[in-house]
């Protein structure tokens, strides 16, 4: 498949926005769909519906065998060692969330520290702050430096005899940093400690191999990997799945249930309470096969000459400010514009068709930081195209004329 | 109207030169407010008289075109206006904003209602209300005396 004409694979780019072709620049957000997975939802809905993991019908096998051959792709993308380290979440956030919150229960005391960093997204502080509530626990954040980095000594310096949890960001999604995961786990478990992974901007961008990371939990967002909503990915070491108590009760989780007592189903079944998201869960496999046909090593090569390239045109325009300049960098470009709010160039470009967020990305602790109430950020996918840069600036271009500022 | 058509014109005027950007001497109420959403910060000073009219308001604040455009509209607008008045104003307003088509207010000329009502094409844009509605909250908060520092996301 040529990535130079991936654009024409998503339907939505033949619409329209403000009578204007649509540049979508909000990939960090949530990505656009492919037509196989579009067609995949209607086909299964059409077609091939059923629960999953219940009925013995033809319809319900079917269906609970392509909803365990995702398990297996997913598996396989990310070099897992066992499909049953792969547990299907509502969401990144939900990944999470279960994994503050079954840890939490069972390891955490009043005292223990969790190391975040202040690059981390809403989602991976929020769940930790209950535990401050319910269990006393302390929370500790690891400096961004002034490129906007968190590096391996800014961790190591916050870690001591009380740190019991390090969760941190693979990619940010506003300087765009790569965290040095691999070194980050050794350290961590050279003192016992495990590692959870935000890998919400790292799975659409980065080659993930779990068993080279190493990291005990990494969570993905598969909307943001030209999946459908509604669907996250906890990826988890086999042992802590086995040892953590389940997070949601229900059925399909449960062994045998008595009026004396409940056992709990085997991995994965054990997190999966409830009816699942089945048909994004096999249409997700789909977006897999997509990312697979083009190469992750070719998306990543992509990418990054985009990046390179919107860095190169943002920084020659002189109002522009880049937030962050880490060596290694992700697909986000995040900036400010002199004497025009984030909020009046996210608006004023949306007029060109130009699709970018502004505001404060779920990142407040971040904005603090570099002491700007918000940013415009400009995120890319694999349908980006330098084009879409050139339309990019001439959009800010032009919100400099309303605006009347040089 | 389009919002950029909006941009271009009033908001464009008073985001760039907002009126009554200074601190009332002598002011006997005052309020503060602030959008964590968007960093918008705005500081309404006032001067009501013993007859309870406003003999001079102001604010002071940062944030983006929209919310400086509105405090600008705001202040130029309840100037001299008896608090009553003012009450009547705020409430017509909010109600624009949120839901009706139009100002239904007896105390602005059509010119006026005509220059506040340029501030409705925000309400397509439902993340950008809070911009608009921010000053209007405070003043309220200033004229009650409730001493309550408006926030548009209130902690849990």
């Amino acid at each position: 498949m040529n990535i130079d004409n991936i654009k024409k694979e998503f339907p939505i780019f033949n619409n329209k926005v403000h009578n204007n072709d649509l540049v979508y620049l909000d990939s960090a957000n949530s990505s656009q769909k492919p037509q196989v997975v579009i067609d995949r939802i209607y086909d299964f809905y059409s077609k091939e519906f059923s629960n999953v993991g219940r009925s013995i019908h033809y319809l319900a096998v079917a269906a609970t065998n392509m909803y365990e051959n995702t398990r297996v792709s997913v598996q396989k993308f990310i070099n897992a060692k066992d499909k049953n380290e792969i547990v299907f979440t509502k969401g990144a956030t939900e990944a999470i969330n279960l994994v503050a919150s079954t840890y939490g229960q069972k390891y955490l005391k009043s005292g223990d520290e969790v190391l975040l960093t202040e690059l981390e997204h809403h989602s991976n502080y929020v769940p930790w702050h209950y535990l401050r509530k319910s269990k006393g626990v302390k929370i500790e954040f690891a400096d961004v430096n002034d490129d906007g980095e968190v590096t391996l000594e800014s961790i190591e310096k916050k870690i001591n005899s009380k740190t019991k949890m390090i969760a941190i960001t693979h990619l940010s999604n506003v300087t765009g940093a790569i965290l040095p995961i691999k070194e980050i786990t050794q350290l961590a478990h050279s003192k016992n400690i495990p590692v959870l992974v935000d890998g919400c901007q790292g799975a659409p961008h980065l080659k993930l191999d779990m068993q080279d990371l190493d990291c005990d939990f990494y969570a993905i967002s598969c909307h943001k990997m030209y999946g459908p909503t509604g669907l996250g990915i906890l990826y988890a070491k086999k042992k802590w799945l086995e040892e953590l108590p389940p997070y949601q009760g229900g059925g399909g989780m449960i062994g045998e249930v008595k009026k004396e007592g409940i056992t709990y189903g085997d991995l994965p079944n054990k997190y999966e309470a409830g009816t699942m998201q089945t048909a994004q869960v096999i249409a997700f496999n789909e977006s897999i096969k997509f990312l697979n046909k083009i190469g992750i090593e070719n998306i990543m090569k992509h990418e990054s000459e985009l990046i390179n390239y919107g860095q190169e045109i943002l920084r020659k325009n002189n109002s522009v400010k880049l937030i962050g300049n880490p060596k290694n960098k992700g697909s986000v470009l995040s900036f400010t514009l002199d004497g025009i709010h984030p909020h009046d160039i996210a608006t004023v470009l949306d007029e060109d068709g130009v699709a970018i967020r502004a505001g404060h990305h779920c990142c407040q602790i971040l904005h603090d930081k570099l002491n700007i109430p918000a940013s415009a950020r400009a995120s890319l996918g694999v349908y980006n195209t330098k084009d879409d840069l050139d339309k990019l600036n001439n959009a800010l271009n032009n919100c400099k004329k309303i605006f009347n500022t040089k | 109207m389009n919002l950029k058509e909006l941009y271009q014109e009033i908001i464009l005027d008073h985001g760039k030169n907002p009126r009554n950007l200074r601190k009332t001497e002598n002011f006997n109420k005052d309020a503060k407010g602030y959008n964590p959403l968007c960093g918008d910060k705005v500081h309404v000073f006032l001067k009501l008289n013993e007859n309870k009219k406003i003999e001079d308001i102001s604010f002071e604040g940062s944030g983006c075109a929209i919310s400086m455009a509105s405090a600008s509209l705001m202040t130029d607008l309840v100037k001299d206006k008896e608090e009553k008045e003012a009450r009547d104003l705020i409430k017509d307003f909010l109600d624009m904003i949120k839901e009706k088509p139009e100002l239904v207010t007896k105390s602005l000329s059509e010119d006026e209602k005509t220059k506040l009502m340029s501030l409705s094409g925000v309400k397509q844009y439902p993340m950008r209300v809070k911009c608009a509605t921010l000053a209007w909250h405070t003043l309220t908060s200033a004229i009650t005396n409730s001493q309550e520092e408006i926030n548009t996301e209130k902690f849990d």
